[in-house]
């Protein structure tokens, strides 16, 4: 004996958020319904596990004949099988597009091919995420990626369009895929303590000033790559370091302005030559692209630690990059303020994002 | 060639991949109409092509836009193979040839193959124009309209109801023919698909044309059904009732003030009652201030003064008035009674069959009802030779509505109505099944003669319906004391039996009525209509099911049908003693809306019965169940049974409770008539029991004399008890039925769910009956409770028109269908609402008064004698002050209550909101998000199988819906396995449902249902094929709170659910 066929159909897709999200997680049925029995359902609604397993597997299958449509989210709109009021359509495809931060950290920076899925299996064991749920977030960067890979435009804007995701969803996807072009490095054992969301600010930053897009507003430009010129031009900076004079300068300008106000004093004073070295030297080398992909590991290692190791707070960091920006301006010889400051803007806000435990 | 049908194809959407190499498709169009195709350009490389093709004219006969469908074929053009198809549209031209129906078809449209289901869609526009045809012998009846509610549709009026209609036609099933065995599936399935079309068009032509005949314009409570006879054949049967509908004028009535969704005529026949002035000279002076305040509360007073002048002329002009003199015969009012009977009888006689297929009657059609009847038989299939000439299948259903209309008769009655017809076939052997309720009609509107027209044509809609009892009181003459019972009681007038006492066919214990004690009534009453919305009602109802599996000997041919034939009886004998069982259980005394359905299979028969079980308050109050051992032997066996009846006892004691069935308590008095000898039992209606005699022998602990008494004298009985007390009970905030409305719910929001649930159960080889019963009983009960907790989000909510299929699609399974809507109430409303029943109670009040003061009249009439009527009389008003007021205080007691549980509950509440599903969070929610995601492009259409729509007002129907569609697959496990099959088909024809009801112009689908699902397996060779009929009426509605203007009050309130639920 046994129920051989069961469905549910209503004129107005019914949808359970619980189960939805237990279905996006990759739970099986069965472990679904585990859950949901834990959670207390069954007392509040009188309901036996029968009932529950029969609804759970309903819930399920309405989800993967959605799942085809969740995949071209403006579909949703306008497909004619599914009656879905609008604020649950949104709801599903917010939920569908959400990823688990653990599990973005491991792919952040990669490169979105058919080797990294492979190597899944090895993400969901080490973050918990099971593997099916590990493919599904996997599997919409990819598509994202492909979608705004080619497209002209804001790219936060791009993505918020194609996919009708709400605006903060949207730009840490547009992070991902910022990541993902440059193939920035986030895996070392020294970026572990950096959460997704400190680099999701820091894509931010990078996409809204140093790419091309951040210049112009022509709409031939791109928002994935870095402005090339930029970067050229940025080779011009060397001569904070280079030219003695203009070390020793800039050092007294800052170390003037920063006497007393702060208790590192000594040892900013003692490392100024080189942090300022070290900041600089980011800057020359990002016209190549494998030095861009260090981008993060160099600030880490060339300021954060060094800042650290002498136990500065994040005001102290604050204090002495804003006047070792400023300062800059006050040297007479020193003549590429704009780049300057186009730089040192990112920079700084980038540390202080990133200037935690 | 009097039509001309133009159709245009303009772009469409979604289409599939049809060449792999390019990942695209060159799509072209092929519209064909008859004989005649019309083709589109290619147009190349696209998913979404723009065809924007010009006007297709095809020249047609009326006859064949009746029977043909207009048939789009989308196809991907290939230079070097065949092009290959990539799916169909069927549009059905029906709507588009009645001028009060829709002028265009326009929208998009599901593209659908029988093996891959909806691919994508196709934006077209089809437009009729029609010339008028005078030809006497025209084959064709454009413009008679159909429906397929079951009651005068809400924005028409009956002038005149004619009566039954029915036609059949009979086809071979292409599925059998030789040539299927060399094409393919597809090929198979749409020719299949467009005969079917093909017969319904002939069909509602047919009938449309029967209509003419008879004088109507419109067939109501159309049912079309299909008999897939395999070998023998296709037959498509339909019945209806044939009427003369007239249009409301679009002015507002007085209804749509009330959020409350019960239908104008319980509003409207309060000024009957201020009919009545100035006709019976009423100089008291209380009530009638009183009575003016209703006025104002009800209506504008300006259809009065047009009313009541209109009325006046139509008491001269009615035939009848001749009859006064036959009004002052005694106060039993057997002669008039008989007249008026004579007269409708005189009315119905002339047609074959006094068959009614509505349900739902205007105020004052239904006098009485007698009780259900019903007829089955069993037939073997044979070929059907010629289908020019269906003159078997024809004269099956003729014997079998000779039957019922004997039935009938039998039962004092010259009506049935709620009538429907059914079959179930295996193999070669077929049961047809007709059943019915037997009634007394008013000749209101069933008059032969031209109806004084000009004078109802310059009318209010508002006082169509109430012309009942004025009519009545006119017919009366001066006899008030007569034409009073006919008006005053509508309440339980219904109830009073229509047959003679002396003479009942079956033996029933009669009381004088609970609500007028001064006319008979049966102790329960079993009913295939809606329950007539003035009816009397204490408490609120509920779904009783009665479920029954017999095994049953494989057999072939004659000696098949025998066996089944043989068993039939029993098994409806034992359905009705459940079903009897089960209503006592709950306190109840009546069925509404009792369906029986007998499915037959190679191995076995089921059989399910439900209906909604009620209180009304009319009837007498059921006794207890009494449980009797055979054997008083043994100690524990005593203990045994004492425990089981206590058990019986609790549950009715619970039930009573839940369903608020408190009735007001009156002096216990049985004027039964002696119990006659049974000498003639109709089938179904077996009241009572044959134990009702032992009662009075055995003192029961009960006192009652009605108590009902089970014998447990073997282990069956036992099992049947148990079966009993098995039924779970609904959930809390659930409640269910299976007929339009609930009794005792009125504040309905605006948010409904409509759902088709389908189960497919594997048995167990050999199998007891007692082991079959027990699993189909579970299956059933699963399966609501299944359906509760899927909609447990909508709490309160109640499952209306909860309507169960049952078919056997191979030995060993068992497929339960359910369709029904879920329609929540409102408990914040609840405030406005005890306002409001306030409001009503106070016109209750009112009425009552003027009973009594009728009733003084009366009683001045004939003072001379002390009136032995008036102490029960008196006693009856006081009870129904008392429910009034009892109704009254437990809507104030359930206020407290919830109050209770909002404040105890609140923090329970928002953590499962953060979590659990939830519609009604949803429902406030998507108050802002229905703003913010206005963009969606696909407009929502409501589907429901009541024939309205909850804070809404229908303001035009479409056209009648009727869909049938074929899916087939050779990849089941691919596609999910049975289940996901199924659940993609079934939402692919909601889907379609949708987007012609959104083409025709409308926002609803009412009255819909879900005629057949046969579902086929094979799951061996990964094959799975399904056949799905749908009907209903497109219909256009308005938001109450948008065509209000009046009321700020209620119409705050209603905005606020109607946004709410537009999203749902």
């Amino acid at each position: 004996m046994s129920v051989e066929l069961d469905v549910f159909v209503g004129n107005t897709t019914i949808m359970d958020k619980e189960v939805y999200q237990l279905w996006l997680n990759g739970y099986t049925v069965n472990d679904a319904v585990k859950v949901r029995i834990e959670g207390g359902v069954m007392e509040e609604c009188e309901a036996s596990a029968e009932v529950l397993l029969s609804d759970t597997m309903d819930q399920y299958r309405t989800f993967q004949m959605c799942e085809r449509l969740l995949h071209h989210p403006a579909k949703l709109a306008n497909q004619l099988l599914f009656q879905i009021p609008p604020d649950r359509q949104a709801m599903l495809i917010e939920r569908y597009y959400a990823f688990d931060d653990s599990f973005v950290r491991e792919v952040l920076g990669k490169k979105l091919s058919k080797g990294t899925k492979k190597d899944l299996d090895d993400v969901s064991t080490k973050t918990g995420i099971t593997l099916k749920s590990c493919r599904r977030q996997f599997d919409n960067f990819k598509r994202v990626f492909k979608v705004v890979e080619e497209l002209k435009g804001p790219l936060v804007e791009n993505i918020r369009q194609h996919f009708l995701l709400p605006d903060q969803l949207a730009r840490d996807y547009a992070a991902i895929v910022f990541f993902a072009n440059n193939r920035f490095e986030t895996g070392k054992k020294k970026l572990h303590y950096l959460t997704f969301q400190d680099f999701a600010f820091c894509a931010g930053q990078l996409i809204n000033n140093w790419t091309l897009g951040a210049v112009d507003n022509i709409m031939e430009d791109m928002d994935v790559d870095l402005d090339k010129e930029f970067l050229q031009e940025l080779k011009d900076l060397k001569i904070l370091i280079t030219d003695k004079d203009l070390l020793d300068q800039h050092k007294s300008l800052v170390c003037t302005a920063l006497r007393g106000k702060t208790n590192v004093f000594n040892e900013m004073e003692a490392n100024f030559k080189n942090l300022s070295r070290g900041l600089v030297n980011i800057a020359a080398k990002l016209i190549n692209a494998k030095d861009v992909r260090d981008f993060f590991i160099d600030l880490v290692e060339k300021f954060i630690e060094p800042c650290r190791s002498d136990k500065w707070t994040s005001i102290d960091v604050n204090l002495y990059l804003t006047h070792y920006t400023n300062s800059v301006h006050i040297l007479d010889t020193f003549k590429h303020h704009a780049v300057w400051t186009r730089y040192m803007g990112v920079i700084k806000s980038c540390i202080l994002r990133m200037y935690h435990d | 060639m009097p039509g001309k049908l133009k159709a245009k194809i303009v772009a469409g959407r979604h289409l599939p991949v049809m060449d792999r190499a390019s990942d695209l498709t060159d799509a072209f169009v092929e519209v064909k109409f008859g004989n005649t195709t019309f083709k589109t350009d290619v147009y190349p490389k696209s998913l979404n092509p723009q065809w924007n093709s010009e006007w297709f004219k095809f020249e047609v006969d009326d006859e064949d836009l009746q029977d043909e469908p207009l048939q789009i074929t989308v196809l991907d053009h290939d230079t070097y193979s065949a092009n290959d198809a990539i799916g169909k549209v069927y549009i059905d031209i029906d709507p588009l040839l009645c001028s009060e129906a829709a002028t265009v078809i326009s929208g998009w449209l599901p593209i659908y193959d029988t093996i891959h289901g909806i691919r994508g869609e196709i934006n077209v526009l089809v437009k009729v124009d029609l010339f008028n045809d005078l030809n006497r012998f025209r084959q064709s009846s454009c413009g008679v309209k159909f429906f397929c509610t079951t009651s005068i549709p809400r924005c028409y009026r009956a002038i005149m109801v004619h009566g039954f209609v029915e036609e059949l036609v009979v086809n071979e099933d292409p599925e059998y023919q030789w040539i299927d065995r060399i094409r393919t599936p597809r090929a198979s399935n749409e020719a299949r698909q467009r005969l079917i079309f093909l017969m319904s068009g002939e069909l509602q032509r047919k009938i449309g044309l029967k209509v003419l005949e008879m004088g109507g314009n419109a067939v109501v409570g159309y049912l079309q059904c299909f008999d897939l006879e395999g070998e023998s054949g296709l037959v498509v049967r339909a019945i209806g009732t044939a009427c003369t509908l007239e249009k409301i004028s679009s002015t507002l009535p007085a209804t749509a003030t009330h959020p409350s969704n019960s239908s104008p005529s319980k509003d409207m026949k309060e000024p009957g009652f201020g009919e009545e002035a100035p006709g019976v000279p009423l100089s008291s002076g209380p009530p009638t201030p009183l009575r003016a305040q209703t006025f104002s509360s009800f209506s504008p007073s300006k259809s009065y003064s047009r009313q009541s002048s209109s009325s006046d002329t139509e008491l001269s002009l009615t035939p009848k008035t001749g009859m006064g003199s036959g009004g002052s015969a005694g106060k039993e009012g057997g002669p008039l009674k008989a007249l008026l009977r004579q007269q409708t009888q005189s009315a119905l006689e002339q047609r074959e069959y006094p068959f009614f297929t509505l349900a739902a009657f205007p105020p004052g059609f239904l006098l009485h009802v007698g009780g259900v009847v019903s007829a089955r038989s069993v037939k073997l299939l044979d070929r059907i030779h010629n289908p020019d000439e269906p003159e078997t299948r024809d004269a099956w259903w003729e014997e079998i509505r000779q039957e019922i209309k004997s039935h009938a008769k039998a039962l004092g009655c010259h009506a049935v109505v709620g009538y429907s017809e059914s079959t179930s076939i295996c193999e070669e052997v077929c049961i047809l099944s007709a059943s019915g309720t037997a009634a007394i009609l008013s000749s209101r509107f069933m008059q032969d003669g031209p109806l004084d027209t000009e004078h109802r044509l310059s009318r209010q809609p508002l006082c169509v319906f109430s012309t009942g009892s004025e009519r009545v009181e006119g017919d009366m003459g001066s006899s008030a004391s007569l034409g009073f019972e006919e008006v005053v009681s509508p309440g339980c007038g219904f109830c009073h039996i229509p047959y003679d006492e002396l003479n009942i066919p079956f033996p029933a214990q009669l009381t004088y009525c609970y609500c007028c004690r001064r006319y008979k009534v049966p102790d329960v009453l079993f009913t295939t209509i809606d329950l007539p919305t003035e009816a009397n009602v204490t408490g609120k109802g509920c779904l009783i099911q009665a479920r029954l599996c017999r095994t049953k000997k494989k057999a072939q041919g004659e000696g098949n049908a025998t066996v089944i034939s043989n068993l039939l009886p029993f098994l409806e004998y034992e359905l009705h003693t459940q079903l009897m069982n089960k209503l006592k259980l709950r306190g109840m005394n009546a069925l509404f809306g009792l369906r029986i359905q007998i499915s037959v299979g190679e191995t076995m028969l089921l059989g399910l019965a439900s209906a909604t079980g009620v209180y009304l308050t009319a009837l007498p109050s059921p006794g207890g169940i009494q449980i009797a051992g055979k054997t008083p032997s043994d100690i524990t066996y005593e203990q045994h049974i004492s425990n089981m009846q206590k058990k019986i006892n609790d549950t009715i004691a619970k039930n009573k409770e839940l369903y608020e069935i408190n009735p007001p308590e009156v002096v216990e008095e049985i004027i039964g008539s002696p119990i006659p000898e049974p000498r003639q039992r109709s089938r179904l209606f077996r009241s009572q029991s044959e134990s009702s005699d032992e009662v009075s022998e055995l003192d029961l602990s009960h006192g009652k004399k009605d108590a009902f008494v089970l014998e447990i004298d073997d282990t069956d009985a036992v099992e049947d008890i148990h079966a009993l007390l098995t039924d779970s009970p609904t959930p809390a905030g659930f409640y269910s039925c299976n007929t339009e409305i609930m009794p005792g719910i009125q504040n309905w929001t605006s948010a409904i769910q409509m759902f088709t649930s389908v189960r497919v159960f594997r048995l167990n080889a050999n199998l007891t009956n007692q082991g079959l019963n027990k699993i189909f009983s579970d299956l059933c009960e699963n399966l609501l409770k299944s359906l509760y907790f899927k909609l447990r989000s909508m709490v309160p909510c109640c499952l209306c028109h909860l309507n169960f299929t049952v078919a056997i699609p191979e030995d060993e399974l068992i497929q339960v269908a359910v369709t029904a809507v879920a329609m929540s109430f409102d408990k914040e409303q609840l405030l406005e609402n005890g306002k409001q029943s306030g409001e009503k109670t106070l016109i209750k009040a009112i009425t009552e008064n003027d009973e009594q003061l009728q009733f003084n009249l009366e009683l001045n009439a004939e003072t001379s004698a002390p009136n032995p009527l008036s102490s029960p009389k008196g006693l009856s008003e006081v009870g129904s002050h008392l429910s009034a007021r009892d109704r009254c205080s437990s809507w104030i007691e359930q206020l407290k209550l919830k109050a209770h549980t909002i404040r105890r509950g609140s923090v329970k509440t928002t953590s499962s909101m953060e979590k659990a599903s939830p519609l009604p969070e949803g429902r406030s929610r998507s108050l802002r998000s229905n703003r913010s995601y206005s963009g969606s492009s696909v407009a929502v259409v409501k589907m429901t199988p009541l024939s309205f729509i909850p804070g809404a007002k229908i303001i035009k129907y479409l056209g009648i819906i009727n869909m049938f569609f074929i899916r087939e697959t050779t990849s089941l496990r691919e596609e999910g396995g049975v289940s996901g099959f199924l659940h993609t088909f079934i939402a692919e024809v909601f889907a379609m449902v949708r987007a012609h009801v959104a083409a025709l112009g409308g926002n609803a689908v009412v009255s819909y249902s879900m005629k057949e699902c046969v579902f086929m397996e094979n799951p061996n060779k990964n094959q799975a094929q399904c056949l799905i009929n749908v009907s209903g009426d497109a219909v256009m509605f308005v938001r109450e709170s948008e065509l209000e203007s009046t009321s700020v009050q209620t119409q705050s309130a209603t905005t606020h659910t109607s946004n709410g639920a537009e999203g749902t």
